[in-house]
């Protein structure tokens, strides 16, 4: 009798796979369940956004920024207006900053509501996922009274907002807030201590600072690890050197470090909101004095803002024409996913979806 | 029940019998029917949903229309599956679990067989529907599947030993396998007279064992749905697949049974004077404690690694329920003699 000869496994995860969260794919070579390489292929959202930005002006290309990171849409929206508004030097009204940032911070929440009800779901457990879900439907429901959608909501831009604050609005959001710390404390009371939860994330998918430097990480990905960035108080953008936040950082840099701060960063938001309605002005302009046709100068600009994922950024080369000559989206998903194929090293098939989840990707902004 | 099964065979009596068994299975697939629409209820009000309620009165059909499209669906073979296996591990999973069945005795009077070695058959038996797993996921030919088999495989092994021994206390203190002396053995007229409180440990084991044993949250990892698809069933549709849905609830009726057998006093009144409360509506209640609890578990728990539940079969369970024997033997030496 010679030794068993035991032969690698090639799995193919996805792109139909019920915890890809969409047509992600990854090619894993498997000794038993252990993974031993992970080659991630994507594309298979690919629409070619910043090729078909270069034959249309500004104002059209904002519906396709929401198609982008489809979770978060607002924060997109502002990126691409931001930066043309910075490149023209357009001021934006008082009014309508405030409403940006207000859409934004429950984007904000919304988003890492989606996170955590899907990543608890990969992990097995059911129930938070429709616990989350209802609660982001009130959110989404306030931006359908805002701007007639609940997904991708063309609601920004360049020089304001499309349209001022239903009658009654701002008071719903007044509500939700207490509303939404209240539920967001049962709900780490009932998950965060859960012993078989504690013991399928921590220490899974540890990584230290300078790796996630290296790698580009940023947002919860990144403070996992104990470093201080958002770009909300690094670079502040909009209004939010006005408001007392704090940025939580972790210090193990596992998945169970970047669980505590998503659901840190809801706390922090919804203590943002609290103060940006406090602080709302009576009255103004929605929309600034932007001319009709939106020509930025000739030139090239960056700007990065904080998106739920990590640093969401928009480079704009002009030509002085209507169109974009060149349009980049720096999108925090697809620079996050470049750390997947390391970390999966050594890993079983079970962590490959805890890690995958970890991290927080969402396809339509990974492959663009 | 019982003159009937120590009468002498005539034609009669084993027709008898025969009718006997078919009024079971009735309603043991009528318990499946309901407990699937009982589960997708008990769930959905936990979750904030008000679960089926399109298909007749209050979604009470609902199971009934699932089950009938399952029936009408395209019967796929995978080109490149072990035919004659793959068709056979439907039917060797679902064969033993109405065969456990048999032992479980209902009152005192209504029991359907009288084995001397009830539990030993019930132990033996559920083994084989593991077999039929491992199968169905050799035999599809599909990488999925066969995580998922061998998962199973993993885990019946791991926590079959623990459950045996867990009830090995209550043999003990019981002196019988047969399932019916075991539940006599626990009258006393009071609640505490019951096995779960003397063999709290064994019972504790037995549950967690148990809930492994049924492939059920939070150790459902041969399916594992959000990393195996579907495991050992992914390539299984139509009637094949409904043998397999149809084998894990006729476990839960089983260990629910079981559990209300060995720990829970089958047929007796927590108290005394609650005596006149047919024992079949005791029996009733503590099992349908039982599947709600299980169906409990479903919605509150996430799901335990493959690695995390070997070390808790083999490093916690195991030597819990040893101590657990260990334990039970020493008291009865001192204290019964």
């Amino acid at each position: 009798m010679g030794v068993i000869r035991t032969e690698e496994l090639l799995l193919n995860v996805g792109p139909q796979h019920p915890s890809t969260h969409g047509v992600f794919r990854i090619i894993v070579k498997l000794d038993g369940e252990v993974i031993t390489e992970a080659i991630p292929v994507m594309g298979y959202l690919h629409r070619g956004t910043e090729k078909l930005a270069e034959s249309l002006n500004f104002t059209q290309i904002i519906p396709y920024t929401d198609r982008m990171d489809y979770v978060s849409a607002m924060t997109n929206n502002y990126v691409l207006c931001h930066a043309v508004e910075k490149m023209m030097g357009l001021e934006v009204p008082k009014r309508a900053e405030f409403l940006r940032l207000i859409v934004m911070e429950l984007q904000r929440v919304a988003s890492h509501l989606v996170w955590w009800g899907t990543y608890l779901l990969d992990i097995g457990a059911m129930s938070p996922f429709l616990y989350a879900f209802k609660e982001r439907e009130t959110i989404v429901q306030l931006f359908n009274e805002l701007c007639g959608a609940r997904l991708t909501y063309n609601y920004m831009r360049v020089g304001g907002v499309k349209w001022d604050a239903p009658p009654g609005w701002l008071d719903k959001v007044r509500e939700f807030v207490p509303y939404m710390e209240k539920k967001l404390a049962e709900y780490d009371k009932l998950v965060s201590g859960n012993e078989i939860f504690l013991a399928r994330i921590r220490g899974v998918g540890r990584y230290d600072a300078q790796t996630a430097i290296d790698y580009g990480l940023s947002g919860a990905n990144l403070r996992c690890t104990g470093v201080k960035r958002d770009l909300r108080r690094c670079e502040p953008y909009s209004l939010y050197d006005r408001f007392e936040f704090d940025i939580p950082v972790g210090t193990n840099g596992d998945c169970y470090d970047r669980y505590l701060l998503r659901l840190e960063e809801i706390k922090q938001s919804l203590g943002i909101l609290r103060q940006a309605l406090e602080q709302f002005p009576e009255g103004g302009e929605t929309m600034g004095k932007a001319p009709r046709v939106i020509r930025p100068p000739a030139g090239e600009i960056y700007v990065g803002i904080e998106s739920p994922r990590g640093e969401i950024g928009c480079h704009i080369v002009s030509k002085g024409k209507a169109e974009p000559y060149r349009l980049k989206f720096r999108r925090p998903s697809f620079v996050n996913l470049q750390i997947l194929p390391k970390l999966l090293v050594g890993e079983t098939m079970t962590n490959l979806i805890t890690i995958l989840g970890g991290i927080d990707i969402v396809v339509g902004e990974v492959d663009c | 029940m019982g003159s009937l099964l120590s009468s002498p065979m005539t034609w009669e009596h084993a027709l008898a019998v025969f009718l006997w068994g078919v009024v079971l299975m009735l309603i043991v697939l009528g318990f499946v029917t309901y407990a699937i629409y009982f589960e997708r209820k008990v769930i959905g009000w936990m979750q904030f949903r008000i679960g089926p309620n399109r298909v007749g009165p209050l979604g009470l059909l609902q199971s009934v229309a699932d089950i009938l499209k399952l029936l009408l669906k395209e019967d796929t073979i995978p080109r490149k599956a072990d035919r004659m296996l793959f068709v056979l591990a439907p039917v060797l999973a679902f064969v033993p679990s109405f065969t456990v069945l048999a032992v479980i005795p209902y009152t005192q009077k209504l029991y359907f067989a009288d084995l001397n070695v009830g539990l030993l058959y019930y132990v033996a038996l559920s083994g084989i529907s593991t077999l039929a797993i491992v199968l169905g996921g050799w035999a599809s030919n599909n990488k999925y599947a066969l995580l998922g088999g061998m998962r199973s495989a993993a885990q019946m092994i791991s926590y079959e030993v623990p459950l045996v021994i867990s009830v090995t206390g209550v043999v003990m203190l019981s002196g019988t396998l047969n399932l019916r002396g075991i539940v006599d053995s626990q009258s006393g007229g009071w609640f505490w007279d019951w096995n779960f409180i003397p063999q709290i440990v064994g019972f504790a084991v037995f549950v967690v064992a148990a809930v492994s044993e049924l492939n059920r949250t939070p150790f459902d990892l041969p399916e594992a749905e959000s990393e195996l698809v579907a495991g050992y069933h992914v390539e299984y549709s139509g009637f094949r697949f409904a043998f397999f849905m149809l084998t894990e609830y006729v476990y839960v009726y089983a260990i629910a049974g079981l559990t209300t057998t060995l720990f829970l006093g089958g047929w007796h009144a927590p108290a005394p004077f609650l005596d006149f409360v047919p024992g079949i509506v005791w029996f009733a209640l503590k099992f349908t404690f039982i599947v709600f609890f299980l169906f409990w578990l479903r919605a509150t728990m996430p799901r335990i690694r493959v690695d995390q539940l070997m070390g808790l079969g083999w490093k916690v369970l195991l030597p819990l329920s040893l101590a657990n024997v260990f334990i039970t033997a020493a008291c009865i030496e001192l204290f019964q003699r």
